[in-house]
């Protein structure tokens, strides 16, 4: 007995170091009150603990399914490092052989355990407070050399998240970012760094189709250019219609992946336009504003409508319009003359709200606009933030930051208002985070 | 040796060309034919050398006057914080490009419109286009045919100054204008 609190002690001295748990510096909101636990069942707003337990091998599986469930912002992760599982921490045969009262005096309510099978990994999820097993499945993984290693294991963590909450985590998927004037894309949690376009061009803007198998961009030559689609799989790439001449900006796919909205300049102005990129025909312009900008289009998720920026009042603001261009109407609302200029708007996956930076005394910061009620609401204050990019959860957005003093990704979550780097090299900008990523879709 | 004087002449302006960076203007031309005519008795002739000197004087005056509207013709104009209008104070910058594309009706120019690095950096290529657009529509009301201009942007791409204060926001944001073709022989305009 004596010995077992010993080893709690030790626990739970470790947890809060060892757990790579501490929220980043720059909390732009208070996290949300954690509440009294009252179950294992998970509700919104609440963070039931969860552990990773120990275990013998797999231990860059444990730190990335681990990481993975801790960026949810749906559990308080626990990850145990360097702990000997020895026999007291092991219980009767109903829990596989783990002692649930060691961790649950953790705060854990919830344990992952994972187990190396050959070429598999078996993975259970301990209810803490039941004290039983409450899933189980076995993954299989490919080599961990192999290039879609990373992405399964960010599938088990998705998975483990859905068993948990009901809804899959975010880790398998990827972002595009724009770093030098070249395309790159990273995994979720920042990892394997792949350039996709040539250095020496300057690409700006690169934009997901909605199965994450081709991304649209700019290819700004001599101050004008097209929008190229460039498949990730063969690297081939076409040409939209109707972007061959002048400058084309800001793409973005409808979500069945046959259009492409983007933006034209010329000495016109600069106005929308909807290409059709499945049959590659059909180029049609959707705004006409003399001598003002319309630009940065982006679909709602039923693909009926288009949110974008406009100059037609003045300074850039967030408009709204029905997918063929009629309809156009202020989406979110200002004071002119006071509310500064707002861009990069992105419409969110369950199509309730647009997120979009707005200039706030001379930094842009982000917000929000819920499409129903058009009310507006504030999300970052601290340095300047902008281009955001909804992850696919609709509930953490990716943006630019200078907080740590260059221009750089981070990622906030709405629900809690936590915040935290995406680790790239050097700067970043013009983020796009991809949904969900189908093995199908996904190249190696 | 009128023809050698006339080599010497060409040579000169082709190296003026090549160190100057900048074409040798041919117009007005120098005239060797012109020059002083040999003193009669001439016990000792150099009037070879001074037709070169005086060659050399006229080819490099013409490069100066080449110049100074090639200068003309590239000199930038700039805006204020997210504005497109061209400045009051830039218009007579603008008419002097007019007048020197009135008097030059082969020269083509590329107008890049550019942004300061405030701002979005997708906007900020709209804006810059929009800048660019706004110098193309005074000369065009001055009376240049607007196929002649080219309208481009950078947005914040091209920083000129690659500060972050005010001082280098107020260069970056700006008009520059590029000759790209006809600027070969740059008339000064009357």
């Amino acid at each position: 007995m004596t010995r077992l609190l010993a080893r709690l002690t030790c626990l739970a001295l470790l947890a809060p170091f060892a757990a790579g748990i501490t929220p980043a510096a720059a909390q732009d909101t208070n996290q949300v009150n954690e509440g009294v636990r009252v179950g294992v069942e998970y509700q919104p707003g609440l963070q039931p603990g969860l552990v990773v337990l120990p275990g013998a091998g797999l231990d860059s599986v444990r730190a990335i399914v681990g990481r993975d469930l801790d960026y949810t912002d749906r559990f308080r992760v626990i990850i145990l490092r360097d702990v000997a599982v020895t026999s007291e921490g092991r219980g009767g045969s109903e829990s596989g052989g783990v002692n649930y009262g060691i961790y649950r005096t953790l705060g854990a309510e919830f344990g992952v355990e994972l187990t190396e099978t050959a070429g598999a990994v078996t993975v259970r999820l301990h209810d803490l407070n039941a004290g039983k097993v409450r899933n189980q499945q076995s993954f299989t993984l490919p080599p961990a050399t192999d290039p879609g290693y990373r992405l399964e294991v960010h599938r088990v963590a998705d998975e483990v998240a859905r068993w948990a909450t009901g809804t899959p985590g975010i880790a398998a998927s990827r972002l595009l970012l724009v770093s030098g004037g070249r395309v790159y894309r990273i995994d979720s949690d920042g990892e394997t760094l792949t350039p996709l376009t040539p250095a020496g061009q300057t690409s700006l803007s690169p934009a997901w189709s909605p199965d994450g198998g081709r991304f649209a961009f700019t290819q700004l030559g001599a101050g004008r250019g097209p929008i190229a689609v460039q498949s990730l799989g063969s690297g081939a790439a076409l040409q939209v219609p109707g972007t061959a001449t002048a400058l084309n900006i800001t793409p973005a796919f409808s979500p069945d992946g046959r259009l492409v909205a983007y933006a034209h300049s010329d000495e016109n102005g600069t106005d929308v336009y909807l290409a059709n990129v499945a049959d590659r025909c059909c180029a049609q312009r959707l705004t006409v504003g003399r001598f003002a900008d319309n630009l940065s289009p982006t679909f709602s998720p039923d693909g009926r409508r288009i949110a974008f920026v406009s100059t037609r009042a003045g300074p850039p603001q967030i408009y709204v319009m029905a997918a063929d261009g009629t309809d156009q109407e202020l989406l979110a609302p200002f004071d002119y003359g006071a509310t500064g200029s707002s861009n990069a708007p992105e419409w969110s996956p369950d199509g309730a709200s647009v997120v979009f930076h707005r200039e706030v005394a001379g930094s842009p910061q982000l917000f929000l606009v819920d499409v129903s009620g058009r009310r507006v609401r504030q999300l970052t204050s601290a340095g300047r933030n902008e281009d955001p990019t909804w992850g696919p959860d609709g509930r953490h957005i990716t943006f630019v930051s200078d907080r740590s003093g260059i221009r750089q990704l981070w990622v906030i979550d709405v629900e809690t208002g936590r915040v935290r780097q995406l680790k790239t090299p050097g700067a970043a900008r013009l983020p796009a985070w991809s949904r969900r990523l189908s093995r199908t879709a996904v190249a190696p | 040796m009128r023809a050698t004087s006339l080599l010497l002449v060409l040579a000169t302006a082709g190296l003026a060309a090549a160190c100057g960076g900048k074409p040798a203007p041919e117009q007005p031309a120098p005239e060797p034919t012109a020059a002083p005519a040999p003193p009669t008795p001439a016990p000792v002739d150099d009037s070879a050398e001074r037709r070169r000197a005086d060659s050399i004087a006229a080819a490099n005056a013409a490069s100066e006057r080449g110049r100074a509207v090639a200068a003309d013709l590239a000199a930038m104009i700039n805006f204020e914080y997210d504005q497109a209008a061209v400045r009051t104070t830039d218009q007579a910058t603008l008419d002097k490009k007019a007048a020197i594309l009135a008097a030059n009706p082969n020269v083509r120019l590329q107008i890049s419109g550019h942004a300061d690095e405030r701002g979005s950096d997708e906007y900020n290529l709209a804006l810059g286009n929009r800048r660019a657009a706004a110098a193309k529509r005074y000369l065009e009301n001055k009376g240049i045919d607007g196929a002649r201009l080219e309208v481009v942007s950078y947005g914040e791409e091209r920083p000129l100054n690659a500060g972050h204060d005010e001082a280098a926001y107020a260069q970056n944001r700006r008009d520059e204008f590029q000759v790209t073709a006809g600027g070969d022989n740059l008339v000064a305009p009357q």
